[in-house]
C-alpha cells in the first residue's frame, strides 16, 4: 500500500527571521541576514562573514532538565519545532497517544563539545561536567531533547548527511510514510552558528572574503562570487499521511512528489555533474511528474565558483533554460546540515504567497548561469510544483518534490 | 563558615542552581523533594557544592542525608 504524504506545518528559526512571518517579509523583500562578526576576526577565521542567530531564551517554555542537554542545534530546533507543531495542530498529550516520529538532520555539536572539553581541561575531573553536556554532545542532540519533551513514541534517528542533512530527513520520512510504517514524523534541520563550528570549513578557503559588504557577500550563480558564507538556526516540517491530516482537520501546506538521492562516490568535497542529474532525474521519476510542470527550482547553489556552475548545467540539462531558478541562501547564506528543511520551508511560503523570492546579488551571470532562468527580484508567479536541491560533502545529493495539495 | 552562613549561601545556590523557590527551602525539609532531584540532578549538585563551598560529596555522603539539615550536618563537617 503507498499512501500519500503532506506537509501539515513548517517552523524556521533562521538568520533571516524567527518564525514564519519575519521570514515571509524577509522572502519577499531580499532581505539579507549576513553580518560581519567580530568573534570571527578575533577568533582566526579567514572571512569574518556569518547568517547571525542569537540564541532563545527557553526559560518561559521549558524546565531546567529540558533545557539542561541543550546547545544551539537543540535550541534553535526547539523553537522551529514549536511554530511547526502549533500550525500542524499536534502537542505533547496528542503524540503521547499517537505514534509520532522525529528524523532530524544534524551533523555537528562542535561548540558543545568544545565547551565540555575546556571544563574538563580546567578542573580536571569529568565528574565535575555536569549532567547536560552529554546530551550536548551527541550528534542526535535534537532528536533526543525533542523526543522526550514531546513524548515521541515512533521513528527516533538523527539523519547526518552534511548540507544535504535537512532535506534527506524529509525524504525519508515521506517514504516511511508512504509505506505505512508510520502516520506523522517531526523531520528538518539545525545548524549550530558558534565560531567552533566552522573553523575548519573556513579554513579550506572556501568562504566569502567580501567584508566591506555582508550582505552582498553571498551570490549565488553570479559572476563576481567568491564563497560561501556559512549560517545556521533550523527548520521544522511536519510531514503526515494525508488520511491523519484529513482525519485531524489539519491543515495541509503541500505534497510531497518525490524524492531523489545519490552519492557521487567520487572527490570528498567537489560536486559532481553526474551525481546531482541522477538525483533530480530520480526525484522526477518517483513523483511520475514531467519536467515541464516544474514552476520552480529551489537551487542549491551556495555561491561557491565551482558548484553553483555544476548544478547551472544539472538544472539547465533536466529541465532546460525556462523553469524559474533562486537560491535562497543568497540571503539567508548556507545554512548547511538546516539548509535541506528550511529551503522546502521557504518554497513552501512562497507557493502559498504566489512569489519568488530573489536570488539577490545575481547581477553578473557566468557561462553557466547564464544558461538558466535565475530570478533577481522578487516576482509574483503561482507556483504549483517546486523542487528543491541539495547537495553535501562527501557527495550526498538529495532533490524533493513538493506540488500544492489537491484533494 | 558558621550554620547560618551555610544555610543562606546554599539556599543561594541550590535555589538558582534547580531554579526552587528558595522559601522552600526549609531545615525539615526533604531534600531530594524539595529540589526536585533525580539521578542526573544528583550529578549536578555535585557540581554546585564544589563550585561554591570547594569540597565534593560522595554518593555515600548523599546516602545519609534526608533533609536540609542533614545537608547543613555535612556541609559543616567537610568544612570543619
Amino acid at each position: 500500500m503507498e499512501r500519500r504524504v503532506v506537509i501539515t506545518g513548517i517552523g524556521l528559526y533562521s538568520s533571516i527571521g524567527n518564525g514564519k512571518d519575519e521570514v515571509l517579509d524577509s522572502l519577499r523583500n531580499g532581505k539579507s541576514g549576513i553580518i560581519y562578526d567580530k568573534e570571527r576576526e578575533d577568533f582566526g577565521y579567514r572571512s569574518k562573514l556569518t547568517g547571525m542567530v542569537e540564541e532563545p531564551n527557553l526559560k518561559p517554555f521549558l524546565s531546567r532538565r529540558e533545557r539542561i542537554g541543550m546547545h544551539q542545534p537543540a535550541m534553535y530546533a526547539y523553537m522551529s519545532t514549536k511554530e511547526a507543531l502549533e500550525q500542524a495542530k499536534l502537542d505533547a498529550d496528542f503524540m503521547n497517544d499517537n505514534e509520532t516520529g522525529i528524523i532530524f538532520g544534524n551533523d555537528s555539536t562542535a561548540g558543545a563539545v568544545i565547551d565540555t572539553i575546556d571544563k574538563v581541561r580546567e578542573r580536571k575531573d569529568t565528574t565535575l561536567i555536569g549532567s547536560g553536556d552529554i546530551f550536548q554532545n551527541m550528534n542526535c542532540t535534537v532528536n533526543m531533547n525533542l523526543s522526550t519533551i514531546y513524548k515521541l513514541k515512533g521513528i527516533n534517528i538523527t539523519l547526518s548527511a552534511a548540507c544535504a542533512s535537512g532535506s534527506h530527513s524529509i525524504g525519508m520520512g515521506y517514504l516511511l510514510i508512504k509505506q505505512g510504517l508510520q502516520e506523522r514524523i517531526v523531520c528538518g534541520g539545525a545548524q549550530e552558528i558558534n565560531v567552533y563550528a566552522m573553523g575548519s570549513f573556513d579554513g579550506l578557503g572556501a568562504f566569502s572574503i567580501r567584508h566591506d559588504e555582508p550582505t552582498k557577500a553571498c551570490r549565488p550563480f553570479d559572476a563576481g562570487r567568491d564563497g560561501l558564507v556559512p549560517s545556521g538556526g533550523a527548520a521544522t516540517v511536519i510531514i503526515e499521511s494525508l488520511e491523519s491530516a484529513l482525519e485531524r482537520g489539519a491543515p495541509i501546506l503541500g505534497e510531497i512528489m518525490g524524492y531523489g538521492f545519490s552519492s557521487n562516490g567520487d572527490h570528498i568535497s567537489n560536486p559532481n555533474f553526474d551525481g546531482q542529474y541522477r538525483s533530480l532525474n530520480m526525484a522526477l521519476k518517483q513523483s511520475n511528474l514531467d519536467p515541464k510542470v516544474i514552476d520552480y527550482v529551489n537551487a542549491h547553489a551556495t555561491s561557491t565558483p565551482v558548484g553553483d556552475s555544476m548544478e547551472a548545467q544539472a538544472i539547465h540539462s533536466v529541465f532546460g533554460s525556462k523553469v524559474p531558478v533562486s537560491s535562497t541562501k543568497s540571503m539567508t547564506g548556507h545554512e548547511c546540515w538546516m539548509a535541506g528543511a528550511s529551503e522546502i520551508a521557504y518554497s513552501l511560503l512562497m507557493m502559498q504567497n504566489d512569489f519568488i523570492a530573489p536570488n539577490i546579488n545575481f547581477e553578473n551571470p557566468d557561462e553557466d548561469s547564464k544558461k538558466i532562468n535565475i530570478i533577481p527580484e522578487y516576482k509574483e508567479q503561482k507556483i504549483d510544483t517546486f523542487l528543491s536541491n541539495s547537495f553535501g560533502f562527501g557527495g550526498t545529493n538529495s532533490s524533493l518534490i513538493i506540488k500544492k495539495f489537491v484533494k | 563558615m558558621n550554620r547560618e552562613e551555610i544555610i543562606s549561601t546554599t539556599k543561594r545556590f541550590l535555589s538558582e542552581e534547580f531554579e526552587v523557590d528558595p522559601g522552600k527551602i526549609k531545615p525539615e525539609n526533604n531534600l531530594q523533594k524539595t529540589l526536585d532531584l533525580d539521578s542526573l540532578d544528583y550529578v549536578d549538585l555535585v557540581v554546585v557544592i564544589e563550585e561554591n563551598l570547594s569540597f565534593k560529596p560522595t554518593a555515600d555522603d548523599f546516602k545519609s542525608i534526608d533533609t536540609f539539615n542533614d545537608f547543613y550536618d555535612l556541609v559543616e563537617k567537610k568544612l570543619a
